[in-house]
């Protein structure tokens, strides 16, 4: 009885480590299945059987430095499709990152233009901006409770006559003007688009960049106590929230990180192009969304790697550069990502039921 | 495995002593109302350490709105809420978790596809090294799970597997050993034996009954009188958001209990009705003379 005044946590001696015993109704599956079951497995795959296919069907790509221009292509595309992953994995996601990558770009290059400033002013007033979006965002979310569609839609359509009709205003033109012979820009240009050699092939900085963020992202992901809740909100929110989850920073936060993400990616382009069209950017938001579910995860939430859409905007890159040599018509392009998309989607289905089943 | 072995059923009917005079979590004409809707009115509850708490209650009566409050969800409108004697109001679950009030909810709070351990201790993970590299301790946090799984019985070939597909019993005890393992004082479960075959109910019930052995204090939320009979020291039946039976063990019988549980008074009258239609047997249904267990307030059902 001595033990009955005793207080919680539970203290019961463990059975002794070595009488392992197991539940007998589980049968270990075989390693392949296994394999299939995480979420980057069968992008994985299609990354290889594309890149294959390209290798044999169109030459030139066999060259260093088109596979350069391929992972250069890929890394805009993946930069931000890594954030736009981790806010799908927690179970929204956001229409308005395309354009607010322009917004970010047009910000830093109109304010430090018009106000001859240095140009890291305008790059970080443009951080600020593009936080502030992501978290205007979030916060509309939390508060109001609607769907992730519903709100950033109303936020790509702001965005989107914003960019047009401030640039209009402010420098009576549909581009901003060039900053390239301005204060700060070959430091901001080295950081953001330079380029560097490897082994006698040039490399863009991005691809350097988008590899460093997915490394962060996947250790963010699988290592620590906000992986764990990003999963949680996607997985099943009121659950989350019950067992003392932060839903509402981790919403938020998630909004906010895409708001990065569109800043990166905005700088990029002001700094390798030095002007900006500002009716850029539409139509790209679904090109991360959709890199971001080709690399497995769940639109739902709650399901997915940081690894597997690196693979995702690889293969859109590789069809991107890939028709491009192989001498076929671009026009082709968005019809191979709809294949490629379904394809995806329907892959990873079968692999989950397959290899999740009991 | 001392407590499973307590926890018996021959244990699980004994009564145990009280552990202190003041009670850990008590309600005092407590109640809650959604805009015009009174959800919960006049509600009184003391839960104390070493004792299980029985709410009973039909559909609607109020048992999730009452448990929302004190886990922590909603926020009473009416009445008091006291724990450990001192006046308090939850704005978060987090509040209700750190003062060591723990809830096993019906959908019982897992996030379907997250592994085991990972859900094991979602909300309060272990974590090593300095801040900007501070993750998780994952060895540690399986470890954990794995042992204290196995203290209540529940054996997991692998933990990585993803709590859904897990069976609603496991699941449910995943729950529980969670909530015992986080220190909680008081534990709440919502209605654990509502979606469960008899064996697994069984196996449920007797972790409450190990629970209560630790000295916890459970309130058992449930619709079947016959599993609160066998685990619960005091009673407290629910009927259209008001308190319609209070009783300790001593003060009502299974019998008692499954006729207030039922309906009661209504169930007397509506016998009436049924006499005239042939081929309904009433001879088994109480009359109302016999539902002489003490009555909480005097609730007229209204809402």
């Amino acid at each position: 009885m001595s033990m009955t005044q005793q207080a919680a946590p539970a203290v019961d001696t463990p059975p002794a480590p070595g009488q392992k015993q197991s539940d007998g109704r589980t049968r270990q599956r075989p390693l392949a299945l296994r394999l299939l079951a995480r979420p980057e497995v069968g992008v994985f795959l299609g990354a290889v059987a594309v890149l294959v296919f390209f290798l044999f069907a169109a030459p030139p790509v066999r060259d260093g430095s088109s596979m350069a221009n391929i992972l250069y292509q890929s890394s805009t595309i993946g930069i931000m499709a890594l954030p736009v992953a981790l806010l799908m994995i927690g179970g929204e996601f956001d229409l308005s990152a395309g354009v607010a990558v322009i917004t970010s770009a047009l910000t830093a290059s109109m304010l430090s233009y018009q106000l001859t400033m240095n140009v890291w002013v305008g790059v970080i007033v443009a951080l600020l901006v593009s936080l502030a979006i992501g978290a205007f965002n979030g916060w509309m979310l939390v508060k109001t409770g609607l769907p992730s569609f519903l709100v950033t839609l109303g936020t790509f359509l702001i965005l989107q006559g914003v960019n047009l009709a401030v640039t209009k205003l402010v420098t009576g033109n549909v581009a901003t003007d060039d900053i390239s012979d301005m204060d700060g820009f070959t430091q901001a240009q080295k950081l953001f688009a330079s380029t560097f050699e490897v082994g006698g092939v040039n490399v863009k900085i991005t691809v350097v960049w988008w590899l460093v963020f997915a490394a962060l992202a996947t250790w963010v992901l699988l290592r620590t106590k906000y992986g764990n809740w990003i999963f949680a909100v996607g997985g099943n929110k009121d659950s989350a929230r019950a067992v003392g989850v932060p839903v509402t920073f981790t919403k938020i936060s998630l909004f906010m990180l895409v708001g990065f993400g569109a800043w990166f990616v905005g700088m990029h382009q002001l700094f390798s192009f030095n002007t900006v069209q500002s009716g850029e950017g539409v139509g790209q938001e679904l090109i991360y969304i959709a890199a971001a579910v080709i690399g497995g995860c769940l639109l739902t939430g709650g399901y997915g790697s940081a690894i597997g859409p690196v693979f995702g905007a690889f293969m859109f890159g590789m069809v991107q550069q890939g028709i491009v040599y192989a001498g076929w018509n671009p026009d082709w392009f968005k019809a191979f990502l709809g294949v490629m998309l379904l394809g995806a989607v329907l892959i990873n289905l079968w692999v989950q039921r397959t290899a999740t089943r009991r | 495995m001392t407590s499973n072995e307590t926890g018996t059923h021959g244990a699980v009917l004994k009564d145990t002593p009280p552990a202190g005079d003041r009670p850990l979590v008590e309600l005092r004409g407590a109640g809650k109302s959604y805009g015009n809707i009174r959800a919960l009115h006049g509600v009184s509850l003391e839960v104390h350490p070493g004792k299980v708490t029985c709410v009973l209650g039909d559909n609607g009566a109020g048992k999730s709105t009452l448990i929302k409050i004190i886990s922590g969800l909603h926020q009473h409108t009416e009445g008091e809420f006291l724990v450990d004697g001192e006046p308090v109001r939850f704005s978060t679950p987090r509040e209700a978790l750190d003062k060591g009030i723990a809830t096993v909810y019906q959908d019982l709070a897992v996030v379907p596809l997250m592994p085991v351990w990972r859900n094991f201790f979602l909300g309060s993970e272990m974590t090593k090294g300095p801040w900007p590299l501070r993750r998780l301790d994952i060895e540690r946090m399986k470890k954990t799970a794995d042992e204290e799984l196995r203290a209540m019985g529940i054996v997991l070939d692998d933990l990585e597997q993803p709590i859904g597909t897990l069976s609603g019993g496991q699941r449910q005890c995943v729950a529980i050993a969670r909530a015992v393992y986080f220190g909680a004082r008081v534990l709440i479960l919502d209605e654990p034996t509502a979606a469960l075959g008899v064996k697994q109910s069984g196996v449920v019930l007797k972790y409450i009954a190990a629970a209560r052995e630790k000295g916890l204090g459970v309130i058992f939320i449930t619709h079947n009188p016959h599993h609160a009979y066998m685990v619960g020291d005091h009673f407290s039946v629910l009927r259209l958001g008001t308190m319609e039976l209070s009783a300790s063990r001593s003060d009502v019988s299974l019998e008692e209990l499954t006729n207030h549980m039922a309906g009661g008074a209504e169930l007397a009258s509506l016998k009436h009705e049924l006499a005239q239609v042939r081929g309904v047997d009433v001879e088994e249904l109480p009359e109302e003379g016999d539902l002489t267990a003490p009555v909480a307030t005097s609730s007229e059902g209204k809402s």
